[in-house]
């Protein structure tokens, strides 16, 4: 008989700013004044983003949504380690993670607003991840092709507490580790997944605990502490750039709703959302930089101005770019070279919105004549005829539809 | 100069010259390494490019969406679905990343994957490893699919794939694996993807098949009385619209062949399309002589289940007569 134990592990916890503000000089990553001003004009243009975003959305500019406040010291902390020349692969609330990465604020409206512009890829950031967990595979991949090339850069991905639940998630990690993949996985714990709360979602103690299943290190840290997750992001890639895979659970706090569509209301008390309010990542971090001296009252009043002034062009652009729109080129990037079918659609449509608003559409008509012309066969008189009948129906329709809307 | 070899060899045939010719080439998957994979199609890769050729873990979710990885990261990935029909368990990458991230992005980031997988029935197999799904792949907009019928064709089609800068599913018929040796090309030898082949020329019906059926479509005509021309559509989609059309505008009758369950399968749309395009010249309703809307039965009942020669034979007899 034999009984014993063959694997232990554990997960620590790193916190560098306490709620008060009170810095832990052996958790505190290297930075310099600049780059704490820096962190913190980021985290408040972040947040300001999110709030006009869903300030448009209300007025109807925009679509849905979906507003990071709250998690601000989680993303910038993390995508403020990664190098200009690795990859970060998000999820759908990475504004935050997105401006760090020196996206403009225009492009990520635009992607609210419903245009593919937004998530067009520049500086190697991936674009919005719809399905929970699924673009944590293709960081492993990013992560695999650096190990292959024997790159010194790694790729660090989002996904929330949720997306621990999903297969994708696990299988990233399990492959990530088997590769050696240069991927830091960043789960931001924000305690819902829409109104799922994080000891619903999996009986797991941490999420962190997760990685060890996979062979990969787990860490947790205080994610409203962007020094902490600064600190601890920094050592992950290290580890990642030499083949070691790390996730990261940096517990946080999704203080707003989930996105524009959803009311928190419905499933969690105002109790709650106060307890977190109270350990808000800027508030906590304007502490400390006012108490070093980094930041004081003329200086927060010429941040915020900046942002304001940042932002009201940023949202001129987006509009403007929004008015722009050319429906047409649904078609043109499907693939590198159109093929003849999807030509032939882009061209009935084209043709189709041309005559939008004329009475007898030559479209319907078109089509029994061409074949006709082309063929020679006879084509049945009551079949040109209710052809035609129809088509001139359709076409009162679209008229009265399109009155005054179309130039 | 042309070599006698099998579909399954022309394929590591590809493979092999593609991985030399460029080094973003990596193939990866089950079994693909060491072992060679389950069909041997990349039999003794792994040693003439370590660097290029990877076992992966159990996973399909993982290998497809590790190619939308390695893609961004500059690769050509390669990996192969052990069988097609487990590729459903990382469908939602192929449809949701990989098929549309060029159009998402607006032509910023593309996917040059090819998806290569044994796919179909008639070779007695375990249950869910004979489905043909080419017709859900099909659906996918910014999704290639490709159904080499022949060794020659095997070889330049997946040569194509793995250059095409966007995503393929390259579905290989197991029944032809080595089901006969023919001449294939030595060297560079390219098949255009989209393009039709015309591979028995004729006057009165137009029979259009892909991947096993073609053989099959084949004999059924040297077996029967008409003369008929067939067309092996090789890639499914993009579909070659204007060489059944062609063909069509010439016979005035037409049977398609697929081993695919009837509802919603390809013949339909080859038959809405030769609506659209020379219904006016049609002597006789479009035949479909398909598989069964049943799923795949276990392999007692698999030659019930699957078009043959004689099927299609009749299919062929029905055109004719109406």
């Amino acid at each position: 008989m034999v009984r014993e134990q063959v694997a232990e592990f554990s997960v620590e916890y790193v916190q560098a700013l306490d709620e008060e503000g009170n810095l832990d000089e052996a958790q505190a990553p290297e930075v310099d004044d600049e780059d704490l001003l820096e962190l913190y004009r980021l985290m408040r243009l972040s947040r300001r983003t999110d709030e006009r975003a869903v300030a448009l959305q209300r007025r109807g500019e925009s679509g849905t949504y979906a507003p990071g406040i709250g998690q601000e010291a989680a993303q910038v902390g993390s995508a403020f380690a990664l190098g200009d020349d690795e990859w970060m692969v998000p999820s759908f609330r990475e504004s935050a993670a997105y401006l760090t990465r020196g996206a403009p604020v225009h492009r990520l409206l635009w992607y609210a607003m419903g245009m593919e512009e937004g998530a067009e890829v520049a500086d190697r950031n991936t674009p919005p991840s719809i399905p929970v967990g699924s673009q944590a595979l293709h960081a492993a991949g990013l992560g695999w092709g650096q190990a292959i090339r024997g790159e010194d850069a790694a790729t660090l991905t989002y996904f929330g507490d949720g997306a621990t639940s999903q297969g994708d998630v696990y299988e990233a990690m399990n492959v990530a580790g088997v590769l050696d993949a240069h991927t830091v996985f960043c789960c931001q714990n924000n305690q819902w997944a829409i109104s799922v709360p994080r000891e619903r979602q999996s009986r797991s103690e941490t999420l962190a605990q997760k990685a060890v299943a996979a062979g990969i290190d787990g860490i947790q840290v205080d994610g409203n502490d962007v020094l902490g997750v600064l600190g601890v992001a920094r050592d992950a890639l290290e580890s990642a750039r030499e083949g070691n895979p790390v996730m990261v659970e940096a517990l946080t706090y999704r203080q707003s709703m989930h996105t524009t569509s959803d009311d928190p209301r419905v499933y969690r008390t105002e109790e709650e959302e106060g307890d977190w309010d109270a350990r808000d990542p800027i508030v906590r971090f304007e502490r400390y930089l006012r108490e070093e001296g980094v930041l004081d009252d003329d200086r927060m009043a010429e941040i915020a101005d900046d942002i304001e002034a940042l932002l009201s062009d940023e949202i001129d652009r987006a509009r403007e770019g929004r008015e722009q729109v050319e429906p047409a080129e649904m078609f043109d990037y499907v693939f590198a070279e159109t093929p003849p079918e999807l030509r032939r659609q882009r061209e009935t449509f084209e043709r189709e919105e041309g005559e939008k608003g004329e009475t007898a559409p030559a479209s319907a008509e078109g089509g029994l004549r061409g074949e006709r012309e082309a063929g020679g066969a006879e084509i049945p008189e009551s079949v040109e005829q209710s052809a035609g009948e129809a088509a001139e129906e359709r076409g009162d329709e679209a008229d009265d539809e399109e009155v005054g809307d179309r130039g | 100069m042309a070599n006698q070899i099998r579909l399954v060899e022309a394929v590591r045939q590809a493979l092999d010259e593609e991985m030399a010719r460029d080094e973003s080439v990596v193939v990866y998957g089950e079994d693909v390494g060491v072992n060679g994979g389950v069909f041997r199609a990349t039999q003794d890769l792994i040693e003439e490019y370590p660097e290029q050729v990877y076992d992966t873990p159990l996973a399909e979710a993982a290998i497809l969406g590790l190619g939308v990885g390695l893609s961004a990261a500059g690769f050509r990935p390669v990996p192969e679905i052990q069988f097609a029909s487990f590729a459903y368990q990382g469908f939602h990458q192929l449809v949701q990343h990989a098929s549309r991230m060029r159009s998402r992005t607006r032509g910023t980031l593309g996917v040059p994957m090819t998806v290569r997988t044994p796919y179909g029935g008639g070779i007695r197999a375990l249950e869910l490893h004979s489905e043909s799904y080419e017709a859900g792949f099909a659906h996918v907009p910014g999704l290639k699919t490709v159904v080499p019928a022949n060794p020659a064709d095997a070889k330049g089609l997946l040569t194509a794939a793995i250059r095409d800068p966007d995503p393929v599913m390259f579905l290989e018929p197991t029944s032809r694996y080595r089901a006969s040796r023919e001449s294939v090309p030595e060297g560079e030898h390219v098949v255009p993807l989209g393009e039709a082949e015309v591979v028995r020329e004729g006057e009165e019906v137009t029979v259009v098949a892909w991947g096993a059926m073609v053989a099959e479509a084949l004999d059924a005509v040297e077996s029967g009385d008409a003369d008929a021309e067939v067309i092996d559509l090789r890639t499914v989609s993009p579909m070659d619209s204007e060489a059944i059309l062609d063909s069509v505008r010439k016979t005035g009758r037409c049977v398609v062949v697929h081993e695919a369950p009837r509802t919603g399968g390809l013949a339909a749309e080859i038959v809405a399309r030769i609506n659209d395009d020379a219904l006016y010249y049609l002597e006789a309703p479009v035949e479909r002589v398909t598989g069964y809307d049943v799923p795949f039965p276990l392999f007692a009942r698999e030659e019930a289940y699957r078009p043959d020669a004689d099927r299609i034979r009749r299919g062929i007899e029905r055109a004719l007569s109406a």
